[in-house]
């Protein structure tokens, strides 16, 4: 079912992507303040907003994986969370980069949307680990749920805490709305998000349709193998079922051991 | 559901008052990492905004402590499985566990607060009494919601040592902004207080989202 949505997803994603880099480097006219180093904002800003709705998103989905019981919305909601958590990783860095070129250091504690998305970042590091270190599958899938909608409502309040705290010393080139921004930028900078988005559901569906073909793989592997035992068993289970040689891995690490050590220089 | 909250608390509270497992640990803690702080800075008096920042980092590293210990009980000697077979509302053990746990942060706070007075803050802590103290009431609530959330969280994970302090630490940053910036003009001297409403309303904000938010994700925690 994820299959047939992706062709089309990826075409768009492809021109998309095309149009935005087009516009970006022979359309937006060049920061007078900044220079050539401003058009990291295109990737940098989309690619934040981006990354903050797939977290929002993994909430709304793994609040539906608790009203439905549905696993599939778990298993949308990780993996919008954990493209996210990839896509905020992109916005540090290019954060830090854009920091370094246009105020000299690589990393600014009073740029509120940047030490925000360094929290946010550094909660959702720990979906995994979380998700991961319990075995029992429908378990897993309901912590994981609880946790990203804490998470969601926690990116929120932590946006209204930080910026509380933020001191404005820097000036600000463009306000968040891209209210004072000239058209010919705004309009590159809604065709760049617009982008980042398509890129973001392309790689999303690709992602759940592989995981599903996975599953549906594994499930079908343990139907023949279960068959196979069973047909087995009614044949009275044979005692000498072929086994892989065992000398072969000895023979290898013995090998590896007698291997000539290279000579200390 | 308010009796049965009591139980459960009564029964927390009176296997604390037996065992001392939690409080005493967490406000040796406190005190020990003052004399830490004392090394560290190489200062004998704190103030501003460097002694409000050392007096929150401590409360707040403390309450990892408190969280860990929430659910040792009930996981390790099988006291949740018998509180899930009672015919109570599961989110009673849920307001039970946050009450426990304002408790001990409220107990802790009141040896650890004036130990940092007496061991390194500076200015004097009498006249900025009244506006720390809302502040740490109000802090401990928003805990202790976070807390028994993450607490139960972490509880059936595998590395529950690791995971529950690295989902706190993330989560309390906005308290941890709150309480610093709001009790830094306290500690500054004249001990006046500014922008408090502001920072109280934080706080409030903070609490009051992860009560409901607990109150409505608790139950799917406890579904086995």
């Amino acid at each position: 079912m994820y299959g047939r949505a992706l062709k089309p997803l990826a075409l768009a994603t492809a021109a998309g992507a095309a149009l935005a880099f087009g516009l970006i480097f022979f359309y937006a006219p060049l920061d007078a303040d900044q220079g050539f180093i401003q058009k990291i904002f295109y990737l940098h800003v989309p690619m934040a907003i981006v990354a903050l709705l797939g977290f929002l998103a993994g909430g709304v989905m793994a609040a539906m994986h608790l009203r439905t019981r549905r696993r599939a919305w778990d298993m949308r909601s990780y993996v919008a969370i954990h493209l996210s958590i990839i896509l905020a990783v992109g916005v540090l860095v290019t954060g830090s980069i854009w920091a370094k070129a246009s105020w000299g250091h690589w990393w600014v504690w009073d740029e509120p949307m940047l030490v925000s998305f360094l929290i946010i970042f550094l909660l959702y590091a720990v979906y995994q680990p979380l998700r991961f270190s319990i075995d029992d599958p429908e378990r897993q899938a309901r912590y994981a749920s609880v946790f990203a909608i804490s998470g969601a409502a926690f990116t929120v309040l932590n946006f209204v805490a930080v910026r509380m705290a933020a001191t404005y010393t820097h000036p600000r080139v463009f306000s968040q709305t891209g209210g004072n921004m000239p058209p010919a930028m705004f309009l590159t900078f809604l065709v760049a998000l617009g982008a980042m988005a398509l890129v973001f559901v392309t790689l999303w569906t690709l992602e759940l349709g592989s995981k599903n073909a996975a599953e549906r793989l594994r499930r079908a592997r343990r139907h023949l193998q279960r068959e196979a035992d069973g047909r087995e068993a009614g044949l009275g289970g044979e005692a000498g079922r072929p086994r892989p040689a065992a000398g072969a891995p000895a023979a290898v690490s013995v090998s590896a051991a007698s291997a000539p050590t290279p000579a200390p220089r | 559901m308010i009796a049965a909250t009591l139980a459960i608390l009564r029964k927390d509270l009176r296997v604390e008052l037996r065992a001392r497992e939690a409080v005493p640990a967490m406000a040796l803690f406190a005190v020990t990492a003052f004399v830490l702080f004392h090394f560290a800075f190489d200062r004998d008096a704190l103030d501003g905004d460097v002694a409000a920042g050392t007096l929150w980092i401590t409360l707040l590293l403390t309450t990892v402590l408190g969280v860990n210990r929430l659910f040792v009980a009930e996981r390790e000697q099988g006291g949740l499985e018998a509180m899930l077979l009672a015919p109570i509302d599961r989110t009673a053990i849920f307001v039970a566990k946050a009450a426990a746990l304002f408790l001990y942060l409220v107990a802790v706070e009141v040896v650890a607060v004036p130990a940092f007075a007496l061991l390194l803050l500076g200015p004097d802590l009498l006249g900025s009494l009244p506006a720390l103290a809302a502040l740490l009431l109000l802090a401990d609530l928003g805990l202790a919601a976070v807390g028994a959330l993450v607490g139960a969280l972490a509880a059936e994970t595998r590395a529950r040592e690791v995971i529950g302090p690295l989902l706190l630490l993330p989560l309390v940053v906005p308290l941890a902004i709150a309480g610093a910036q709001a009790t830094e003009p306290l500690f500054t001297g004249s001990g006046a207080a500014e922008d408090l409403g502001r920072w109280l309303g934080l706080m409030g904000l903070y609490a009051t989202i992860f009560v409901l938010l607990s109150v409505a994700l608790f139950d799917f925690l406890l579904e086995d």
